[in-house]
């Protein structure tokens, strides 16, 4: 170690100055690049969009005459595949706050029952939604299709929300599990002592407490349940009852795509979900470093 | 790591509460366990009917051993096996690597370094369907963005990327990369966030700087953290369906499939379901163990769950 001090002290403050802006400086080109990684892909989609159908067609790397050609023609259902776009906006709204809304539920009631209550067994309930967090959901995919055909939900809204619930509740049950453990015990105890029962607990302390957990938890069954497209396009095929997801992909299925149209689709379906997330990154992040961890 | 210690303190806390409430109350009893019972309903029956049911009605249909054979001598299987390690083994162990380093980037403390870091996550925060089908359009060789760039700038044309076996499973991993790298970043930049700087400075003090610092404090305290991401990940790569499905679309010829979009294409596109099942099924040797070292691992670092 001394010879290293020692070899210091020989170098001027200039060196270390000089040192200090090249690291600086690799630092913000290395930033640079990563604007350019993250960013392509999105400017991507806005150039196609704002372009005419001609345009797309072109060797050019701007848009040649931006225009907003094409969302006006999305948002006035000006074409044989968005005529029912507003209609399949409303499906992707219902479907997500009723995901939200029962994972809330259902998340919360099970987590109560683990940690407050101390249900014996509880461990099974825990274990099951850990089991279920690690199964991946394409897996699932195809008994379940089959399974919706039974209940006979097939073309229905509510196959999707029950699917998507499945597989949103366990990472609500683990943060809320987390979060659940920074309530003190005591609070409980007092109620009890007072009169109240399990369900005024519930509603009266636990639920008002658990708020924060239950703002990120929300934000996240309404982003996967918005964001979703294998269950969505397996379980619903009629226009009348598909979400945007599904009328998104349909552009595929031709092949004189009006892909301009079909971007300026896909940048309205993301607007949402990005706002979404923008606004409640903080809540987010800090439900996410609670140890939950899923993309 | 940090977390599993705060866990693991929490944990005795709540052992000792435990053992005074259960003095005090007796533990559930009467109206209180109807109640508990009637709390833990909804969810135990989503899971029987839609996870316990489909497991047994899949285990059910891809039970004919015939399947197998059948699965086996087809080639777009074999090759699907194959993109399936190659995805799961780069796409998570790169783009982990990246993280990783990444986390260690946008640990310091500069206001452009948040900045960046509202524009890094712009991947994660936008939907995957959009966002690949823009990839795949960029990548396309005739019209796409990328080889107009290549032809601006040095007058070539580029490959037709997504018309070939190998660049085209390379551009799905790409992508997949591309999408969750700002979500694991995040991740391990908490992890990092977490480690106590006392024992920063405290190396600091006995002469650790740079490379040791990092051998000999940030590797060890980080690295459960990193292997839990690191299983979790691989978990999710395997059941990843959109991203082979919207930038390749498993072309050209069902050559960048991997088992997840194999699957479900043997039983929507040829209406086979139960060769798609048993497509899917033959993964489980790599599923189980990935499934139960994380279920170990995720327990022990939240103590009761």
């Amino acid at each position: 170690m001394s010879a290293t001090t020692a070899v210091r002290r020989i170098r001027s403050p200039l060196f270390y100055r000089l040192q200090r802006y090249g690291v600086e400086l690799a630092s913000l080109a290395f930033g640079l690049v990563l604007v350019v990684w993250s960013v392509t892909p999105i400017y991507n989609m806005w150039k196609i969009a704002l372009d005419s159908h001609e345009g797309i067609f072109g060797d050019s790397i701007f848009p040649e005459a931006p225009n907003l050609e094409s969302f006006r023609v999305v948002v006035t259902q000006d074409f044989w595949y968005l005529e029912r776009f507003w209609h399949q906006f409303g499906n992707s709204f219902t479907v997500g706050l009723s995901v939200t809304g029962l994972t809330l539920l259902i998340g919360s009631l099970a987590s109560f029952t683990v940690g407050r209550m101390r249900l014996r067994n509880g461990w099974m309930l825990t274990n099951a939604a850990l089991m279920t967090y690690v199964i991946p959901a394409s897996f699932l995919a195809i008994p379940i299709y089959r399974i919706m055909q039974i209940y006979g939900l097939g073309n229905h809204l509510s196959s999707v929300i029950l699917a998507l619930t499945t597989f949103a509740t366990p990472y609500a049950i683990f943060i809320f599990s987390q979060y659940g453990k920074s309530i003190p015990m005591e609070l409980d105890e007092s109620a009890r002592i007072d009169g109240a029962n399990p369900l005024q607990i519930y509603f009266r302390i636990y639920l008002p407490l658990m708020a924060p957990a239950l703002v990120a938890v929300g934000t996240y069954a309404l982003l996967l349940a918005w964001n979703e497209y294998l269950y969505n396009f397996l379980l619903l095929s009629t226009p009348q009852s598909m979400t945007v997801a599904v009328a998104l992909a349909q552009f595929l299925n031709s092949d004189e795509s009006p892909w301009n149209y079909m971007m300026a689709t896909a940048i309205i379906y993301a607007l949402p979900p990005i706002i979404l997330y923008y606004g409640s990154r903080r809540y987010m992040a800090a439900g996410l470093t609670m140890g939950g961890v899923k993309g | 790591m940090s977390v599993t210690q705060q866990a693991l303190a929490v944990g005795r806390g709540l052992a000792a509460t435990r053992s005074r409430r259960h003095v005090l109350f007796g533990g559930l009893h009467g109206a209180d366990y109807v109640w508990a019972i009637a709390f833990a309903l909804p969810y135990a029956a989503i899971f029987l009917a839609f996870v316990i049911y489909p497991i047994a009605f899949g285990i059910w249909m891809g039970s004919d051993p015939a399947l197998y054979d059948q699965l086996f001598s087809d080639p777009r299987y074999l090759t699907a096996v194959v993109n399936t390690l190659l995805y799961v083994g780069i796409g998570v162990n790169v783009k982990m690597f990246l993280a990783f380093m990444l986390s260690g980037f946008f640990i310091r403390k500069r206001w452009w370094i948040k900045a960046l870091m509202v524009i890094f996550i712009l991947p994660w925060a936008t939907p995957a369907l959009p966002a690949y089908m823009s990839i795949h359009w960029f990548l396309n060789g005739q019209w796409g963005m990328l080889n107009n760039i290549l032809y601006a700038l040095f007058a070539i044309d580029g490959p037709t990327y997504l018309n070939e076996h190998w660049s085209g499973l390379a551009a799905n991993i790409s992508a997949y990369i591309w999408k969750t790298l700002p979500f694991w970043t995040v991740i391990l930049l908490a992890g990092r966030m977490a480690v106590p700087q006392e024992l920063y400075e405290a190396a600091a003090v006995d002469g650790a700087t740079g490379l040791r610092r990092f051998a000999h404090v940030t590797l060890p305290l980080m690295a459960n953290l990193y292997l839990v991401c690191t299983l979790l990940d691989m978990v999710f790569a395997l059941g990843d369906f959109n991203a082979t499905y919207f930038v390749s679309g498993g072309g050209p010829a069902m050559s960048t499939e991997v088992l997840a979009t194999l699957g479900i294409r043997y039983a929507f596109t040829i209406a086979l379901p139960r060769l798609g099942v048993a497509a899917v099924m033959s993964a489980l040797p790599l599923l189980i163990p990935l499934v139960i070292l994380l279920m170990r691992k995720l327990r022990m670092s939240e103590g009761q769950l």
